[in-house]
């Protein structure tokens, strides 16, 4: 008999199994997050020119590890508890066959600890991407595939999930919006995975001498479909949970269900054709596939991002205006509560996504004038803005957000918690926006030592350039600060908050399941579906329903329009022609 | 069991023919999966499977 409880706050609904799996991806998520920053304080801090703290092959051992860390096992371990949450808790259903579940969760603990093992045993420093013909112990791909196979069990739960729900009738209509971001996060996640299993698999195979050969080019290609569409899963789960704290906080909703539903599905559609920007300026693959997949598809998954990035603040705005904010047209915006660390989350990750990674994505993905900045610092910039601004600091949210609701503690320095999201966007948005201007100037990525100390072929950069890194090093401390200060607040909520139900104890916050007591065999009431709104059934017909966010969405389009002629202009003054 | 049923059939009649379509995951999965296969991943490799070998 499926047990439930209900959050006496929220009024959300937990399935005893699938809250504690929820738990456990999110605190292991929260430690890889941690290992994480620590090596990236490592890294900013070699990279930081006047600094310079590791030897060379320490620090490429510590930018593989911080990039795999990063990029795959903190996001992907809290993209599972987002999944449970959107699959269960938002439908009221129970969770599909829970011990599947705790084997893919094993498997990915399993998986991530076999390859930090391979990483720190400083044979297998061959970054993220590890390309060939650089050959990683065995045991690093071998890790990487085990965690794969983990994370494709829990996305077939998630969609088992959605067969349960449905089938015992959880919800009325259709999906909420938020379940439906969470099923394309899904979707991507498994063409990620299968991709992930293509290339890895036979390289795994060629580590250990079973295959003499791997195509680099052929590597790449392939490889590019894991690790760029990795990140798009974030994008699509990052854009539901706006959706739902936007939802939560503001009491918002969509402004049209219809196109918000109607991006997502451009994002199936195109957003994993975006992968092809990597290989801009590979030789051996034609124009026409670069353009048709950067410059033709891309843009249209850019356009689906331009569609959340308006319908979020929109939504908030039509709430802050029922509410009576209505005075100009920003008074719903400034008497926003800028002290609840939900709300400064969603902000920072919205406008640092939009502003900062949107607009330098599509530069990248131009092939003309991606060629200025390609494989240099500008790209780490970049993604620093879309996967930390955008998806971390969105993930911080929710977590502020479901620590008294899921693990029923209360947060401790709520004072420092106030302030965390700003320290950390600050010192984040200082990384990216420096580390793309010094890209600009040229300066390579994964590099050791700018300065190319007793390299015979050595290049002299620009003293300008050594002042930018020396800033976005600056800002990387700050960043690790306000990281720091999340990891403390949230495993300090854990382990020292107040709780909130008798139930809640120490182990529980870490997966162990709340005894019976705290749950109901009672079936939670069927989710009702949502009236339409007022806006969007005379939508075209009251004119500017948010006029605030139009203004905020132009302000976004100059800002995109004079910065890609600016690149164009750069571009041209790469070769002289007279 | 048509009693039953009746409810479903009325709320399904208050969905849009085009969002039942795309209330099936599966159908979606399979577009999300099928899309990128054919054109990145499908046509990427041939094109390098296709450059020609240089003579020794």
């Amino acid at each position: 008999m499926a047990q439930f409880r209900q959050c006496p706050d929220t009024g959300l609904f937990f399935h005893k199994e699938a809250e504690n799996l929820m738990k456990a991806n999110a605190v292991a998520g929260v430690v890889c997050l941690l290992i994480a920053g620590i090596l990236a304080l490592l890294v900013v801090l070699t990279r930081w020119p006047a600094v310079h703290l590791l030897p060379a092959d320490t620090f490429y051992m510590v930018l593989t590890a911080h990039g795999v860390c990063a990029l795959i096992f903190w996001m992907i371990f809290f993209e599972m508890a987002i999944l449970y949450f959107a699959g269960s808790t938002l439908l009221r259903s129970r969770l599909a066959t829970p011990r599947w579940a705790w084997a893919g969760f094993v498997m990915m603990i399993i998986g991530a600890v076999m390859t930090l093992a391979a990483i720190f045993g400083g044979k297998s420093s061959v970054m993220m991407t590890s390309y060939v013909p650089m050959r990683a112990e065995p045991s690093f791909y071998l890790g990487l595939v085990i965690f794969a196979v983990g994370a494709l069990i829990g996305c077939f739960v998630y969609l088992g999930t959605l067969v349960v729900a449905k089938n015992e009738k959880t919800y009325e209509g259709s999906v909420p919006l938020v379940t439906f971001g969470a099923t394309v996060a899904c979707i991507i996640a498994i063409f990620t995975i299968a991709s992930g299993a293509e290339i890895l698999i036979p390289t795994y195979l060629w580590s250990i001498g079973y295959i003499s050969h791997i195509d680099p080019a052929m590597y790449r290609v392939i490889w590019w479909a894991l690790g760029h569409s990795s990140q798009q899963i974030n994008v699509a789960a990052h854009v539901a949970v706006w959706y739902l704290i936007a939802g939560v906080i503001f009491g918002a909703r969509p402004m049209s269900e219809k196109v918000s539903r109607a991006a997502y599905l451009l994002y199936i559609f195109f957003l994993q054709l975006a992968s092809a920007h990597h290989l801009m300026t590979d030789p051996g693959i034609s124009s026409e596939w670069k353009v048709f997949n950067t410059s033709y598809a891309m843009y249209l998954a850019v356009l689906a991002s331009m569609i959340h990035g308006l319908t979020v603040p929109g939504a908030v705005e039509v709430a802050q205006r029922k509410k009576g904010l209505t005075n100009g047209a920003f008074e719903w915006l400034r008497k926003a509560p800028w002290d609840n660390p939900v709300v400064s989350s969603m902000w920072i990750s919205l406008v640092g996504f939009g502003f900062l990674g949107g607009i330098s994505g599509v530069v990248m993905g131009t092939e003309q004038i991606s060629i200025i900045i390609h494989n240099t610092i500008y790209v780490p910039g970049h993604f620093h803005a879309t996967v930390v601004i955008g998806t971390t600091i969105a993930w911080m949210g929710l977590t502020y957000l479901l620590i008294p609701v899921l693990f029923r503690r209360k947060m401790i320095f709520p004072q420092a918690a106030k302030l965390q999201p700003y320290i950390f966007g600050l010192g984040m948005s200082l990384v990216a926006v420096f580390h793309m201007a010094a890209g600009t100037l040229g300066v390579a990525r994964r590099h050791w030592d700018m300065g190319f100390a007793g390299n015979p072929l050595g290049f002299e950069y620009p003293a300008t350039a050594y002042l930018l890194m020396g800033i976005a090093g600056i800002g990387g401390v700050i960043g690790v600060i306000g990281g720091a200060m999340f990891c403390v607040i949230t495993v300090g909520s854990l382990v020292f908050g107040e709780k909130l139900q008798k139930e809640a104890g120490l182990l529980q916050s870490f997966g162990v399941p709340m005894a019976d007591s705290a749950y109901t065999n009672e079936k939670p009431e069927r989710l009702p579906m949502a009236p339409a709104e007022a806006v969007e059934a005379n939508h075209g017909e009251a004119g500017f329903e948010a006029p605030g966010t139009f203004i905020l969405a132009m302000v976004l389009l100059v800002s995109f329009v004079i910065y890609y002629f600016i690149n164009w202009k750069y571009l041209s003054e790469v070769w002289g022609l007279s | 069991m048509a009693e039953e049923n009746k409810p479903d059939e009325q709320e399904d009649e208050n969905i849009s023919p085009w969002q039942q379509i795309i209330d099936n995951p599966f159908l979606l999965l399979f577009i999300g999966v099928a899309m990128p296969t054919v054109f990145y991943t499908l046509w990427g490799v041939m094109e390098v499977a296709t450059i020609p070998i240089a003579p020794y």
